[in-house]
Parts: C-alpha cells; sequence; structure tokens
C-alpha cells in the first residue's frame, strides 16, 4: 500500500456505502436474540426465544437431521471436488494427455455454462441411475458442476510450479506418483485449501438441485428446511424465528470467511504467494 | 564412468535440433558443452539423463546402453539452471530426497548428508529452507543434491548463469575442486567460453546442434578447427581480416594493407581468398612485423588495457596489452604483430 494519500476518505466512503448492509446484519443478530414491542424497532426484553428450535423439535421440526445432512453434503463436495480436480489439474497441467486441447476448451466451456440448463439433462440421467430423490444424486451433480472451475484453478496452480522441480525429482529417482505426492502437492495446498473451502461454501449454500432433484426425499438439507420456515402461509410462521433459523445457516460460512478470508484472495492470483 | 553418445539424433515435433551427434565423455573427466544459446546443449544435456526420448542413435553409460531406461534408473546426478530446490524443504530434506525415495535407512541418510553437507561447505545451512539461502548456497545445496546418491555422470545446466560476478568465480573454483574430489564424470553446459575454459579438461563446442570440435581448451584456442570456433573462444575477441593471398607470403586485406602470413603458409599460390584471424595478444606485443595505425578507441580494464588499432586504410586491429596510459585516443603507434600466430581460413571457413 502506497503510502502518498491519507486512506480515510476511502475508508469513510466504503463505510457509508457499506453502512446499510452492515446495519441490516446487525439488526439482524439483535433481533434473533430480542423481542420489541408491537411497531417499535427498539428492543425492550432478551431472549433465547427465537432460538428454541435448537432444541425444541415442535417449534420447525427437527434442525439436527438437515444440519448434519447439510455437512455431509458440503464435506462430500471437498473430497470429491479436492481429489478429483488435484488429480485432474495436474493431468492437465503436465501430462501429454491425447485430447488436451479438447479438455482444455472443454473446461472453459463448462466453466462458462450456465448449469441451470443442463438441469432436465441431468435430471433424465439421475432417474436412469436411479439416483433421483437421492443424496447421492444430489451431490454427485452438485460436485460434478463445480468439477470445471476446480480442474481449472488446480491447473493455474500446478502451472506455477516450475517444471525443473519435477524433473529435479525424477532424476532423484522418484516415480512420477511420489514426486506428484512428495513435491508438487505441496506446493499448491493453497489452492486445495482455496478450493475447499469453496467447495464447502457451495455445498453449504445449495438450495437448487436438492429442491429440484430430491423433491420427495425423506432427506433436508438447511436451505430446504429454511424454506419451510419462511412460508408465511405455514401455521408456525414466526419472522424473528426465520430470522434465528437463517442466521443460524450461515454461521458457520461467516465464521470460515472470517478465518481463511487471506487464503481464499490467492485463488483469483492464481497461486502467487503473498 | 564413461559417458558415449552414438549418432544421438533428437527431433521436437518437425524440427531436428540435433542430427547424428557422437560424442565420448572419458570416465573421470569434466568435459564442456560450449555453443551460443539454442543451439541445442541443453537438449543434449536433458537426452543424456533420460528427460528427453532420443529420436534415434544410442547413449551409454560404460558399456550399458541407457537409451531406453528411464530417468530414475539412469543414475546421473543433475543441476538445473535455477537450481530446482524443493522449497518446501529444508536443505538437509532437499538433500535427503533421492536418498529417502531410494529407501535407505534414517542414520544412514543422517550420515551421507552430513558427508556430502561437509564437502560441499553447506554444513551450518541444513536447517534452513531454499527461500533463505543466497544464489551462491542455493547452487551449492544443488549440487549436494545432485552428488548425495553417488551417481555416475554429474550433468550441470548453466551452473552459473544465475550468480553475480564475484560469485561466480568463487562457484567456478568450488565446482571443479568437488568434481576433483568426487572424480565423477561431469558434463557442464554453459554458453560462456571463460567457463569451459577455466573449468574443463576438455571443450566440445556446437554450433547448430552440431560438435565442432572437441579439445583441451589450450588446444582449442590455439588451433581453432574453423572461424566460428575461433571467433566464439577469446574475450576480447579475435579480428577477422578478409582478403586474398599474394604469392609471395603476404596477405593483401580488401581493403589494401598488406600483413604478413605465417611462415606455414607462406607457400601459397597467389589470389586465393582467405580469412586472417588476428587475436589482440598477438598484435602490439611482440613479433617481427611491424604494422603503423592510429589509436581509435582506448578501453582500460585495470590490469591490461584494450585498443583498436585503425591503419590507415580503415581496418581495424585490436591490441591487448598490460597496463599503459603513455598510449592515447587519436596517437599514431607502430606496433609489432606475431605473425606465426596468425590464424587463417579458407573461404568454407575452415582452418589452413
Ligand atoms: N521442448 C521443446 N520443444 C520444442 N523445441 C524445443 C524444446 N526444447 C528445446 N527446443 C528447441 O531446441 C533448440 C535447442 O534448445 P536448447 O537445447 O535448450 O538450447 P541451449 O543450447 O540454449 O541449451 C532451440 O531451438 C529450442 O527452441
Ligand atoms: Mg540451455
Amino acid at each position: 500500500m502506497t503510502r502518498n494519500f491519507s486512506a480515510w476518505p476511502i475508508y469513510a466512503l466504503l463505510g457509508i456505502l457499506s453502512a446499510p448492509l452492515a446495519i441490516m446484519y446487525l439488526f439482524l443478530v439483535i433481533d434473533t436474540f430480542t423481542n420489541a414491542p408491537p411497531g417499535s424497532l427498539i428492543p425492550n426484553e432478551f431472549t433465547f426465544h427465537h432460538w428454541r428450535f435448537l432444541w425444541d423439535p415442535t417449534v420447525t421440526g427437527d434442525v439436527w437431521g438437515p444440519t448434519l445432512t447439510t455437512f455431509l453434503f458440503a464435506t462430500s463436495m471437498v473430497v470429491i471436488v479436492l481429489a478429483i480436480s488435484s488429480t485432474a489439474g495436474y493431468a492437465i497441467s503436465r501430462l501429454n494427455l491425447p485430447f488436451r486441447r479438447f479438455f482444455l476448451s472443454g473446461i472453459m466451456v463448462m466453466h462458462a455454462f450456465p448449469s441451470v440448463t443442463l438441469i432436465i439433462g441431468v435430471f433424465l440421467v439421475l432417474q436412469y441411475a436411479g439416483l433421483y430423490n437421492t443424496l447421492i444424486g444430489v451431490i454427485l451433480v452438485k460436485a460434478s458442476l463445480m468439477l470445471p472451475f476446480g480442474v481449472w484453478i488446480m491447473k493455474g496452480f500446478y502451472d506455477q510450479v516450475p517444471w525443473e522441480i519435477e524433473m529435479a525429482g525424477v532424476q532423484d529417482g522418484a516415480s512420477r506418483f511420489t514426486v506428484w505426492r512428495r513435491l508438487i502437492l505441496p506446493q499448491v495446498t493453497p489452492g486445495l485449501l482455496s478450493l475447499g473451502i469453496f467447495a464447502f461454501i457451495d455445498g453449504w449454500s445449495e438450495f437448487m438441485l436438492p429442491r429440484i432433484l430430491a423433491p420427495s426425499a425423506n432427506f433436508q438439507v438447511l436451505s430446504t428446511y429454511l424454506n419451510v420456515v419462511s412460508d408465511p402461509n405455514s401455521t408456525t410462521y414466526n419472522f424473528n424465528l426465520f430470522k434465528s433459523v437463517g442466521l443460524y445457516y450461515t454461521l458457520p460460512i461467516l465464521v470460515l470467511f472470517v478465518v481463511f478470508q487471506n487464503r481464499l484472495m490467492n485463488i483469483f492470483g492464481g497461486g502467487t504467494k503473498g | 564412468m564413461q559417458v558415449t553418445l552414438k549418432n544421438f539424433t533428437k527431433t521436437f515435433d518437425d524440427t531436428t535440433v540435433i542430427d547424428s551427434m557422437n560424442l565420448a565423455v572419458n570416465d573421470g573427466e569434466m568435459l564442456a558443452l560450449l555453443g551460443p544459446s539454442g543451439c541445442g546443449k541443453s537438449t543434449t544435456l536433458f537426452a543424456i539423463c533420460g528427460i528427453h526420448r532420443i529420436n534415434g542413435g544410442q547413449i551409454l553409460f560404460g558399456d550399458r546402453d541407457v537409451s531406453d531406461v528411464p530417468s530414475q534408473k539412469r543414475n546421473v546426478g543433475v543441476v538445473f539452471q535455477n537450481y530446482a530446490l524443493y522449497p518446501h524443504l529444508t536443505v538437509f530434506e532437499n538433500i535427503a530426497f533421492p536418498l529417502s525415495v531410494r529407501g535407505d535407512s534414517k542414520p544412514d541418510i543422517e550420515r551421507e548428508v552430513r558427508a556430502i553437507a561437509a564437502l560441499t561447505h553447506i554444513e551450518e545451512l541444513l536447517a534452513r529452507r531454499p527461500a533463505q539461502l543466497s544464489g551462491g548456497q542455493q547452487q551449492r545445496v544443488a549440487l549436494a543434491r545432485a552428488l548425495v546418491r553417488k551417481p555416475d555422470v554429474l550433468l550441470l545446466d548453466e551452473p552459473l548463469a544465475n550468480l553475480d560476478a564475484k560469485l561466480r568465480l568463487e562457484m567456478r573454483s568450488e565446482i571443479r575442486r568437488i568434481q576433483l574430489e568426487t572424480g565423477i564424470t561431469a558434463i557442464l553446459v554453459t554458453h560462456d567460453q571463460v567457463e569451459a575454459m577455466s573449468m574443463c579438461d576438455r571443450i566440445a563446442i556446437m554450433n547448430k546442434g552440431e560438435i565442432l570440435q572437441i579439445a583441451t581448451p589450450t588446444d582449442m584456442y590455439r588451433a581453432p578447427v574453423n572461424k566460428f570456433v575461433a571467433g566464439f573462444l577469446g574475450n576480447p575477441p579475435i579480428v577477422m581480416l578478409e582478403g586474398r593471398t599474394s604469392g609471395d607470403g603476404r596477405f593483401l586485406v580488401k581493403e589494401g594493407t598488406s600483413l604478413p602470413l605465417p611462415a606455414r603458409l607462406a607457400g601459397m599460390p597467389g589470389d586465393t581468398p582467405l580469412s586472417l584471424g588476428v587475436r589482440p595478444e598477438h598484435f602490439g606485443a611482440a613479433g617481427a612485423n611491424r604494422v603503423e595505425g592510429t589509436i581509435s578507441f582506448v578501453e582500460p580494464q585495470g590490469r591490461e588495457t584494450l585498443f583498436d588499432v585503425t591503419l590507415d586504410d580503415g581496418v581495424v586491429l585490436r591490441s591487448i596489452q598490460p597496463a599503459r596510459d603513455d598510449v592515447v585516443f587519436g596517437q599514431k603507434v607502430v606496433w609489432p604483430l606475431d605473425a606465426e600466430k596468425l590464424l587463417a581460413f579458407d573461404v568454407s571457413g575452415r582452418a589452413v
């Protein structure tokens, strides 16, 4: 950061621009812990009443089942996306593959393709494979849709590792696999970390696919759960309760962002070490 | 271990970079592959260590044909131009890597690494990471890692290119010392003639994928086989004069000046086109012939001074002499020329 001009006007401007958002979030948090008299914004009592859904399944149904499912969903995303991206990215970056160009352009196209337009095809495939209305089906579809992004990002990170390092490893007597695992992979861990977090967040927040591909399944993820809670026509509808569930749903993502925000940025720099 | 290339050919896609090269490196010798950038030195090196598959011919280590042996089984140590140290490992782990891949026991690894670190003078750096080392230290680590497995052959690709001038001088003698102490057969790739001449037993000089001459540095400098070799060796470089023989033991530069030919060429028939090469140390120091001209350039280099002398007809000769400041720009001088040391080349560039 250059110090040729003072930074405070920029901070002030950014502060003013983001103030509405910040204020809304602040009120969201306050509202979930308080009650306000009718017609007033200022709360007058502190309460855990809106969080009772955590321990009282009669309020909105069991929240822990969907939480566990969502966690499973997001973790599976991380595992699948990392396993395939780390290997496929390497192959595309380094190995003399047949159809390498075809793969590359395919990945680019898939990356830019609006995934919603694939849904009918995906639907038919799932039906055919017997995975319609199953959690595994949804996970597989969601992970595949993220793979073009993941493979592309990892290819970028592998491209940054000098070719000589790999050849030095081979000269030192290591097999290509050992070279990859012991010499190359450690140098792309920033990429793996960021990609893993993105995959987790992406899985955690997915709403469309479970809705469409598993509409009548016996599992729920938090997003569909939240959708039920937020239905104003339901008998249990309560706006503060809705806010609490929403906040509960967002919390893990906020934590991930706060903890890893610096690491997440380097995915856009393609692995340059900061 | 003797290394032999027989009719080695390498093509990339459709371009033939090396066509049928033959080369023999003697056991325990350090050979320089010297040539301008892009002439195929690295390609040759990478073929020897197995990174490149060869398209024709054979590579022999001793009597063993290794042409189809994968890199991992050739037992060749390579030092890459950018050192290629593993950035996430400490110096110790870097050097230990070839041994741990081989499955050596911990105490063995510990002992071998310490021994090679002592040889390369990096004992106190073992706990550091490559990013915390200077260029010269990285170079030593790369050498140690290449040598720790006791390879049959050591290959060095432009090992000094990334160092500053002072370190280059230091590492030049260090690499040579380590090679002599281990007695390993080594091939050094460089485009710097000073490096090749100062570090190696013999030089193989290359141009455009072809080896032009293999000789000891002194022989190659004294008796280059062609114009290219003569021009590549020597700093400041040789001056080439185009002209014809007079028939009576002299040489007529095409601008007009007449210079003596060395005695061995005195019998050449007249009007033969030739190039005459004059090295700067053979003009202005000793010799029976006198040449008159005007100083047109003076470059003091500390211990020596370099002069350009323009003759009456515009021909420029170069002279290097022990530092002197009694001669100034524009002064007329009459300096001796050592005709016996002159080099002559025919129209095709071959030495005569
Ligand atoms: N992997 C490659 N693919 C295509 N051409 C290459 C490759 N490696 C080297 N070349 C070409 O081969 C020639 C020799 O290269 P190289 O051996 O690296 O030269 P140098 O003598 O400078 O080390 C160059 O013209 C270069 O462009
Ligand atoms: Mg090279």
